[in-house]
């Protein structure tokens, strides 16, 4: 917990006009997530399956004495599974709970300015647009902004599975 | 609001507490000086710190109701009136003091001069009734020196409280509350001394054991105040001594060092998995007193949560007191074990309903005085409140000596709602009856009082109790009273559960709802057998429904579901979730273990089958299973219908999902012609065989004794008749008393299909004709042959003049239900629209056509029965027409959705008269209960 407070602290001391990303590639496509939001970066282990619940919904894990609801990512944006390759996961957290986003790999850590940031382009996969918080254009690619709140949110107000 | 206020609120709110029980003794016993003194005692006390706050409403209402006390203490007569207008008085201060706190310390406007001029008045007629009597005023006081045995005390009561100048006093007190405090503060204490204490002790000025006896009363009242040590009665002024040996610490502290020590649990577990492991681990020793410090730690904060049962209590000897002058009936309140403690969560919420129980005993558990002097016993009820430990349960018994259940009347409460067949009902024990009460909308007062009759008590009762893992009884002897047995667990933070297995996951199951295990092997006693393909096992002659764990969470990984049930090999958990029990399969039973309850996250509560999840002893998370959950679910399978167990209920799901068209049961026969018929089976009350010779024949018909009655047999072709020897196969109809056997040659087979009418027919007694098992079946009407026992059948009490004229539209897709159920309708005396689905209605409502209700089937292809609800709801125009939702499907959550969705009620497919009644109460406008 420390760690993460100090972490976060840290964060904070960054320039107010640039922010700092930590990158992610699911499915091959680079996103971004605020670092301020990333407290963990975790290998999943021994995650419990819940019957029941939402297709995204991974399972529970026990991540140093917290249970963590892991999200597939993958399913989440409607990308095939991953095969047989180790998979690795953020922890956030959203309101007041944690989460770990199952993800395929972690890159590093980008400082990016915000005026760098543009809105997403109309044509944008619906499923895609309704998390992305908008485009980073790096040299050679595009980053994808998560936007944690949308992402989670919208998972909230699905409907029962049961 | 500073923190003296703060915690003037707390201690007046628990004073007025006791003050409310001590007066409702108090008027049964006028003559007991402890009592009123002790009450005298607490609303001076108010009083003079509402002085010293600056409250004056608070400080006026409470002089004036010191007055009238206090002419008591006098000698005046005690009368009903005046305690009355004490308590009302005492109403009206802790009002004010609620509004105080939420108004965050300004006291709220008002006038309280209409109160105050009462108590005044009343006053004054102590005063005049004291005058008449002086030789009273003896007598009273007598017993008040006696009590007390310390003159001083006496005299120095007296000293404060003859000249009752509201001014006066207070100054008087608050110089001595400074100069008794300042001598509290060399004491040295580490706690809190807030001035309420300190004004307490002026109230006890004298070192006499009077002032002990107070206090250790008091301490009895504030559980918070334990004594925990003896060295307090060295202490100079015993009079602090009690409340010095206790703080009070924020709810939210304890809570949180609860979760720590969850938290330490957990982890003590999870390490004494590792070294488990390694058998000659050197961390073995310490690791054991780790465990130890753990458990008592556990334990000791387990012990800060616990209050005794007696503060839920509380208002309880008020509530009876008020009930039994508005009743008329007199009533005995008797507290049992007041001090057994449990967690104090648990106690929040057991509060309500026992508060909603014990009204329910003086209503209509107890008697009238006339009826009980008729029935021999004194006029006075008694109720009894009895708690006690029993394992880790606590039990609590709410009991009186009353008339107890009518049996007979829950009986035909039972069929009037529709809950039970009548023959259904004949079968059941009288315990079986008895548990009624707890179905939802039930009630059997007669009629609905301000206290209780509305029906929707003792259902909620039972939900608040099952929510905290509890479950509730009732025992009733006619004549004799009944007794309501609350068993609830001593607190919710730490579970103990049954890990089990089922399709590669692991899964908790709270001991609590676990009846027992079941082995379940080849050669073994207890089999799994099957009906056609439903599961079921034999256990001591009772056949329990069986679903395998990975069906009902849906994580069958097999091929076929029907074969996730292995039976010659697996384990049982008989499982009891209220009245209900099943079997459950699971692939695999570990062991049990104690865990602590963690909440999931909000994005998994809406999951009905968990309750929560934790990290077990090797770190893992795992989820445990809701049993509620677990028993709607099995529920859902169990269809509403009379054969529950002979359906199949996969296949009906499933084919229900591909053709959204519910597949029924259908009981095949024989009877003049080699082709089959079929009816439906939940129509049939039962199968009899009679022997021939029982058949007799009056009045031109056949007609056998059954039950008591004469019931008369009718044929299914006209002329046909029964056998002449050996016995007579039929199927029995019962409908609100009475019966009617369809003779029949040879019941061939209870089937699972669909039935879809796909030749009409014009001969009365057939619908039509549909297959049914690959072969053309005549599907009988048997609304034809029920008329022909019985020529009123569906006329009697339902035929209502005022119905002629409303205008009813039924929309259901299966042809065969619109058939069955319009002539019911008609016969009732509705004009009836039938439609074959929602787009059709809509068309109809479009075009002006008026109906003054709906009644709409569920399950329909296009457009179910909710949306097409929700649909109407949306629209101005339909949003006041009543609608009736009718399904075979009936479940508390398809209930609660269909009461979403907008229905008025909810109404199983085969439950005519509960149609007909649920249509007479949307016309006459008593909703509410119904639904």
């Amino acid at each position: 917990m420390s760690v993460l407070e100090h972490k976060q602290n840290a964060d904070q001391n960054a320039g107010s006009d640039t922010i700092q990303y930590v990158t992610v590639v699911i499915g091959g496509q680079l996103f971004g997530l605020p670092i301020s939001q990333v407290h963990d970066v975790f290998v999943p282990e021994r995650v419990t399956r819940v019957p029941k619940s939402a297709p995204e919904v991974a399972g529970v894990l026990n991540l140093r004495g917290r249970i963590v609801t892991a999200i597939n990512m993958r399913r989440r944006l409607h990308l095939p599974p991953l095969e047989d390759e180790q998979m690795m996961a953020v922890g956030i957290e959203y309101k007041q709970e944690s989460y770990g986003l199952v993800i395929d790999t972690v890159g590093e850590v980008l400082t990016l300015s915000e005026s760098s940031s543009e809105s997403n382009p109309s044509n944008l996969d619906r499923r895609w647009a309704e998390i992305s918080g908008g485009v980073h254009r790096l040299d050679g690619q595009l980053m994808v902004i998560l936007d944690v709140d949308r992402l989670l949110g919208a998972m909230f107000t699905e409907p029962m599975a049961a | 609001m500073d923190d003296l206020l703060r915690e003037f609120i707390t201690e007046t709110n628990e004073s007025l507490d006791v003050v409310d029980v001590e007066l409702v003794k108090f008027e049964q016993e006028p003559n007991n000086a402890t009592i009123l003194d002790n009450i005298f005692r607490l609303v001076h006390t108010i009083k003079g710190t509402c002085g010293f706050l600056g409250l004056p409403r608070l400080e006026g209402i409470a002089h004036a109701a010191e007055t009238l006390m206090g002419k008591f203490r006098d000698g005046a007569p005690v009368t009903q009136d005046a305690v009355s207008l004490i308590l009302i008085s005492i109403d009206q201060i802790k009002e004010i003091l609620n509004e105080l706190e939420a108004n965050e310390g300004e006291e709220p406007q008002g006038d309280d001069s209409e109160i105050i001029g009462k108590l005044e008045v009343m006053s004054a007629k102590a005063d005049e009734a004291m005058a008449g009597g002086g030789a009273a005023e003896d007598e009273a006081s007598e017993p008040v020196a006696e009590v007390d045995a310390t003159p001083e005390t006496d005299a120095a009561d007296q000293t404060i409280e003859r000249p009752l100048r509201p001014g006066e006093v207070s100054l008087d007190e608050l110089e001595r509350a400074f100069r008794e405090t300042e001598i509290e503060v060399e004491v040295a204490e580490p706690v809190v001394v807030d001035d309420d204490e300190a004004v307490d002790e002026i109230e006890d000025p004298a070192p006499a054991p009077v002032a002990e006896k107070v206090e250790a009363k008091a301490a009895a009242k504030e559980p918070e105040k334990k004594k925990s040590g003896g060295d307090g009665a060295e202490k100079k002024a015993s009079g602090g001594s009690v409340s010095n040996q206790s703080i009070r610490v924020a709810v939210d502290t304890l809570e949180h060092l609860m979760t720590m020590v969850s938290e330490l649990v957990l982890t003590r577990n999870q390490l004494l998995e590792i070294v488990r492991r390694h058998e000659d681990s050197e961390f073995k020793v310490p690791l054991q007193r780790l465990s130890n410090v753990t458990a008592e730690l556990q334990e000791g904060v387990m012990a800060t949560r616990m209050q005794p049962i007696g503060n839920a209590w509380q208002k309880l000897p008020r509530i009876v007191r008020d009930l039994s002058q508005e009743l008329e009936k007199p009533i005995d309140l008797e507290m049992i074990g007041a001090d057994t403690e449990l967690d104090r969560q648990v106690l929040e919420m057991i509060k309500d309903p026992l508060t909603h129980m014990v009204r329910n005993s003086a209503d209509h558990g107890l008697e009238l005085p006339e009826a009980r002097r008729a029935a021999g016993k004194p006029e006075k009820g008694i109720i009894t409140l009895a708690a006690y430990h029993e394992g880790g349960h606590i039990i609590i018994e709410v009991r009186d000596d009353g008339a107890g259940i009518d049996v007979d009347r829950v009986k035909s409460k039972i069929v009037e709602r529709g809950l039970a067949t009548e023959a259904d009902v004949d079968k059941m024990t009288d315990s079986q009856i008895h548990k009624f009460i707890f179905a939802a909308g039930f009630s059997t007062a007669a009629a609905v009082t301000s206290v209780s009759g509305r029906g929707v008590g003792m259902d909620v009762v039972r939900n608040n109790i099952e929510l905290i893992g509890g479950t509730v009884d009732l025992r009733s002897i006619q004549g004799k009273g009944s007794s309501f047995i609350i068993k609830i667990p001593l607190t919710l933070a730490i579970v103990s559960t049954l890990i089990v297995e089922a399709s590669g996951d692991r899964f908790a199951i709270p001991q609590l709802s676990v009846v027992e295990l079941v082995r379940v092997q080849t050669n073994s006693e207890h089999r799994i057998e099957r009906i056609k393909d439903t599961p079921v096992l034999r256990l001591r002659n009772k056949l329990l429904p069986l679903v395998h764990l990975s069906q009902l969470l849906g994580i069958y990984e097999g091929e076929d579901v029907e074969k996730a049930i292995d039976s010659d090999n697996g384990f049982i958990v008989v499982m009891q979730v209220g009245s209900q029990t099943f079997g459950v399969v699971v692939d695999g039973v570990f062991h049990t273990e104690e865990i602590v309850v963690k909440p999931m996250s909000t994005m998994l509560r809406n999951l009905e089958m968990f309750s929560g999840n934790t990290i077990l002893g090797d770190g893992s998370v795992i989820m445990i299973i809701d049993p509620n959950g677990i028993a709607g679910a099995m529920a859902s399978y169990a269809s509403s219908s009379v054969a529950e167990s002979q359906e199949d209920e996969h296949e009906d799901l499933r084919s229900k999902a591909i053709t959204n068209q519910s597949s029924i049961s259908l009981l095949l026969f024989r009877t003049g012609a080699p082709e089959p018929k079929a009816v439906p089976l939940s129509l049939v009350t039962r199968l009899e065989e009679f022997e021939v010779s029982k058949i007799e024949r009056s009045n031109g018909r056949d007609l056998v004794q059954y039950r008591g009655a004469l019931m008369p047999l009718v044929y299914v072709n006209e002329g046909d008749s029964h056998r002449s020897e050996g016995t007579q196969p039929m199927l029995v109809f019962s409908d609100a008393g009475r019966s009617m056997g369809l003779v029949v040659e040879e019941i061939v087979d209870i089937v699972e299909d669909r039935m879809n009418i796909e030749v009409g027919s014009e001969r009365p007694g057939v619908l039509g004709s549909a297959v049914v098992k690959e072969r053309a079946t005549e599907i009988i009407d048997l609304g034809y042959y029920l008329p022909q026992a019985f020529e009123d059948w569906f006329m009697r009490k339902e035929m209502d003049i005022e119905a002629l004229t409303k205008k009813v539209l039924f929309v259901d897709d299966s042809s065969f239900f619109r058939n069955m159920l319009t002539p019911v309708l008609k016969a009732a005396g509705y004009d009836v629209t039938t439609c074959v689905g929602p787009s059709q209605a809509f068309e109809l409502l479009e075009n002006g056509d008026k109906f003054h209700a709906v009644v709409s089937d569920i399950e329909m292809p296009e457009i179910n029965g909710f949306e097409f609800c929700e649909s109407l709801r949306r629209d101005p125009r339909f949003r006041d027409i009543p609608i009736l939702a009718l399904s075979s499907m009936v479940t508390p959550a398809s209930i609660e959705r269909g009461r979403q969705a907008g229905f008025d009620d909810y109404v199983a497919k085969f439950d005519r008269p509960g149609l007909i009644a649920a249509l007479k109460d949307v016309f006459s406008g008593e909703m509410g209960a119904a639904a």
